[in-house]
């Protein structure tokens, strides 16, 4: 795999256990970069808190790994100061959803250029599983024993309606089609949302008595249906399944873009009002 | 028909955690796990479909396309270390 070169090898093999689909999600990422061709150095990741975030400490571009649900805000600093540059933030559905939710919906509403990967493994898989605002109704978890009540987020949904340009879903079973949807997110140049569903068959998997990865990989399978086949398919055999595929793509005016046309705009405004200062001094003398 | 493809499997077993997963998934039953650790025990059926290698977690196995295309008797991929080498002679 060419895609090899993007990685720090010598911190391999990474600490996520087997069978956690976020590896298969790093690896599509990876792989829509590699499709791509950008330059390695043009590229800035930055993750928040949890397992998810682990990722940025296997990938060899310039890496962030912050606090925690704050990932969204550091990456609007970096987009802003260097809009030239991929920024892509690699976040978990606790990070995103609960931690750093309104960093969320304000990113997608100024519709800034970054690149959203949220490692959807529906729990909080690194302080050993409690239930989290994307885990399915019903659902256990360590803070759920007989089932969560709440019902979750559907993040595409909250994506669309706060206003991002380009919301798409993938899984760690279909990896070719989050490969397409990465690569598409990366050319979107507004705010682009990538929900990846990934198992987690260590806490997910087995509380709810799934089964391990590849029993945890067939649920993803058959609890997902593509957006292409549910539009033609009956609806009693799209109801209760979660659509995947490209769900919202409508480009707008890239948020970093406009602010450095402002800047140019003021600037040169300024620019003209101290040349007119200068004039009358000249002038008066 | 066309003439049969040959695909020679990389694999890294230090990275390998036998999460099962590609052994499952892959359509001609090509790898096995021997020890915890993925092995490609039927290599000549291998398609080249790469489903194995896209959905490793761990990167830890890799197709490439033999250049060659002449079907090899033994090679890397197809030496099983777990057994001794005597065991080959007795």
């Amino acid at each position: 795999m060419p895609a090899l070169d993007y990685f720090r090898k010598e911190r391999l093999p990474h600490i996520w256990c087997p069978g956690c689909g976020h590896g298969a999600i790093t690896g599509a990422l990876v792989r829509a970069i590699e499709k791509l061709r950008i330059d390695k150095n043009k590229v800035v990741i930055v993750s928040g808190i949890g397992c998810s975030s682990r990722a940025v400490g296997y990938l060899d571009f310039d890496t962030l790994h912050t606090a925690h649900g704050r990932a969204l805000a550091y990456a609007t600093g970096i987009k802003l100061s260097r809009p030239e540059l991929h920024v892509i933030v690699m976040t978990g559905d606790g990070d995103c959803t609960a931690i750093g939710g309104n960093h969320f919906i304000h990113a997608a509403r100024r519709n800034i250029g970054i690149t959203t990967i949220i490692m959807n493994n529906e729990i909080y898989g690194m302080t050993s599983g409690q239930y989290s605002p994307m885990t399915p109704k019903g659902m256990l978890g360590t803070t759920a024993p007989y089932g969560n009540l709440e019902r979750p987020f559907d993040l595409c949904k909250l994506a669309i309606a706060s206003g991002a340009t380009y919301v798409a879903r993938g899984t760690a079973y279909h990896v070719p089609l989050t490969i397409d949807i990465i690569e598409k997110a990366l050319l979107n140049p507004g705010f682009s949302v990538v929900e990846a569903i990934s198992g987690c068959p260590t806490y997910f998997g087995r509380k709810n008595k799934i089964g391990g990865a590849v029993e945890m990989l067939d649920w993803i399978k058959d609890s997902t249906i593509n957006v292409k086949a549910a539009a033609v398919l009956p609806p009693e055999k799209v109801a209760g399944k979660v659509l995947i595929g490209e769900l919202h793509s409508a480009p707008e005016a890239e948020y970093a873009a406009l602010y450095m046309e402002l800047i140019g705009r003021v600037q040169r405004r300024y620019d003209d009002y101290i040349g007119e200062v200068r004039e009358c001094a000249s002038n008066s003398d | 028909m066309s003439e049969k493809r040959h695909f020679s499997h990389i694999i890294r077993e230090n990275w390998c955690k036998g999460c099962n997963i590609c052994v499952s998934y892959c359509p001609k039953k090509v790898l096995e796990l021997r020890g915890g650790k993925v092995f490609a025990a039927r290599w000549q059926d291998c398609i080249g479909c790469r489903m194995c290698e896209l959905r490793c977690p761990d990167f830890a196995i890799e197709i490439h396309e033999r250049e060659d295309q002449n079907e090899v008797t033994r090679d890397s991929a197809s030496v099983d270390y777990a057994l001794p080498p005597e065991a080959n002679n007795a």
